[in-house]
């Protein structure tokens, strides 16, 4: 099953990720993402590629596992 | 069924397109057009660590060949597109042959704004990977940086040179910034943050004229000051680029006019995403250009979905949202904010370190909200504008967050 991957160290809190897919991801109270689900199912990977394409920063990426 | 997609233009835009047709499962050819020669590269950091020097410029690229083959995208890269031809479905191009297309997708963006005080070395606008070079360049050098215009990229460049240790100055004939953006409270504390940074402020004022030479230009401006310079930023805005369609007869007015479904009014195989695209936002109710990188990504995988489900468009209704970075401060500004809406505001840049402020139109529901240095209030108000909160919702669960965080005075 596709995973998501976070690369902390570059996010910057811009949120786009949430709006994008609120139910895998949120922002801590230091604005780094907190992945809440990893496991992408094969129905939520055009939503949750869009949201982590969607990050300014490419902290976000869906692989294949 | 063989198809082919054409985008015109190799930024943001018109990669993330090209990019959401494949994850939608197209498969017909795809030609990304750009008329820069360099591989695809993102704009955001280049007021911010390219220009300072923090990032490497590897690390805004948005495609590399590899990518580009792995997904089946062809890139005609150093070629302009000069041209369309609508009924014929072919784009003309300089130095190469016409291309033809089932699907059109215009992505060629803005141009920074001419300095219509000459343009010469030493005189800068701010756009592409090459003005970044060629600015960074000058600020090593040192002296004394002049920026006219404190829209987000004068004010950004202005806060990284600072960072290198150049002197500052930001001219800007409103008298208070960001205030074609923000009410005046709001704006006079952007004021202040250049200020405590360092950075002088001359507002209410234009230039007259410039003069002079790289190293010693001479401003002149309408107070009657006159200021020397080494450097020269002119950051006055940005123009679509729409010229090159003025023959196709498409519709252009201040950028490719389109409906609801960022389809061109008079032209359906033919879509526009980003800084160029003109489209008709049904919860506005009003034709909407926006300028901001969020939107350009949200258009693409949009225009994408309608160009892969003819029978079932999405109409693109998006919830505008901008960051900018200055000196210490996170900035980010979600819906509409401004204008004729009252606001209130929580927290204070001094007393909290952080502070959001929430507009409304009606004065019950949230219509935009800008955001310092504030992640959960930054993330309740993009929840919020997607659910429909009200403002005193909003207000109270902020308020509760809001810890003190005395910040000592310098
Ligand atoms: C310095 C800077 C900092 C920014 N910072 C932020 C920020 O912090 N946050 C934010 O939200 N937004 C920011 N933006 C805005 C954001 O970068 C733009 O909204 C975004 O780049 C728009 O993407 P686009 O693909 O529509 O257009 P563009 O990025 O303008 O790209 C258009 C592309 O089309 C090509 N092109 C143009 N005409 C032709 C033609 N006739 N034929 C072929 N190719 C053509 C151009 O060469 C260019 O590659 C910033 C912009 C700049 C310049």
């Amino acid at each position: 099953m596709p995973v998501v991957k976070a690369d902390l160290q570059a996010c910057q809190g811009y949120a786009n990720c949430v709006v994008g897919a609120t139910d895998y991801f949120d922002l801590d109270d230091d604005g780094i993402v907190v992945v809440l689900r990893t496991e992408v199912p094969e129905t939520d990977r055009l939503r949750v590629t869009e949201a982590a394409r969607s990050c300014p920063v490419t902290a976000l990426v869906v692989e294949d596992a | 069924m063989s198809d082919a997609t054409v985008i015109v233009g190799s930024s943001i835009g018109g990669v993330r397109t090209a990019q959401s047709l494949r994850l939608e499962g197209y498969t017909g050819d795809i030609v990304l057009v750009g008329e820069e020669t360099e591989l695809p590269y993102d704009k955001p950091p280049l007021s911010k660590a390219v220009l300072a020097g923090t990032a490497e410029e590897s690390s805004i690229r948005l495609l590399t060949g590899g990518d580009a083959d792995a997904a089946r995208i062809r890139l005609l890269l150093g070629h302009r597109a000069i041209g369309v031809d609508i009924a014929g479905r072919t784009l003309e191009l300089e130095g190469h042959e016409p291309v033809g297309f089932d699907n059109l997708v215009i992505a060629t963006g803005a141009s920074a704004r001419p300095s219509p005080w000459g343009q010469r070395p030493g005189i800068h606008v701010l756009r592409t990977l090459e003005d970044a070079r060629r600015l960074r360049a000058d600020l090593l050098s040192g002296g004394h940086l002049a920026v006219i215009g404190a829209g987000f990229i004068g004010a950004e460049a202005a806060a990284t040179a600072r960072s290198l240790g150049l002197d500052v100055t930001v001219i800007d004939p409103l008298p208070v910034p960001m205030s074609r953006i923000f009410n005046p409270e709001i704006g006079q504390w952007f004021g202040d943050l250049h200020r405590s940074n360092g950075v002088r402020t001359i507002f209410g004022t234009g230039v007259e004229s410039l003069e002079g030479e790289q190293g010693s230009f001479v401003l002149r401006l309408t107070n009657g000051e006159r200021l020397n310079a080494s450097v020269v930023l002119v950051g006055i805005g940005a123009v679509p680029n729409d010229a090159w369609l003025a023959s196709s007869g498409l519709l252009v007015d201040n950028g490719v006019v389109l409906d609801e479904f960022c389809r061109a009014v008079d032209a359906p195989a033919v879509y526009a995403v980003g800084d160029v695209a003109r489209w008709r936002h049904l919860t506005h109710g009003e034709d909407t250009r926006i300028e901001h990188w969020t939107n350009a990504v949200e258009q693409a995988s949009c225009v994408a979905h309608n160009i892969t489900h003819p029978g079932a468009p999405r109409a693109y209704t998006p919830t505008e949202y901008v960051w900018s970075d200055q000196h210490d401060w996170k900035i980010q500004v979600v819906g509409r904010v401004g204008g004729g809406a009252s606001h209130t505001v929580i927290g204070h840049p001094e007393a909290h370190g952080r502070f959001a402020a929430l507009y409304t139109a009606d004065g019950t529901s949230l219509r935009g909200a800008a955001i310092v240095n504030w992640p959960k209030a930054l993330v309740a108000c993009r929840r919020g504008m997607a659910t429909g909160i009200t403002v005193q919702e909003l207000r109270d669960k902020l308020e509760s967050q809001l810890d003190p965080q005395p910040v000592v005075a310098s």
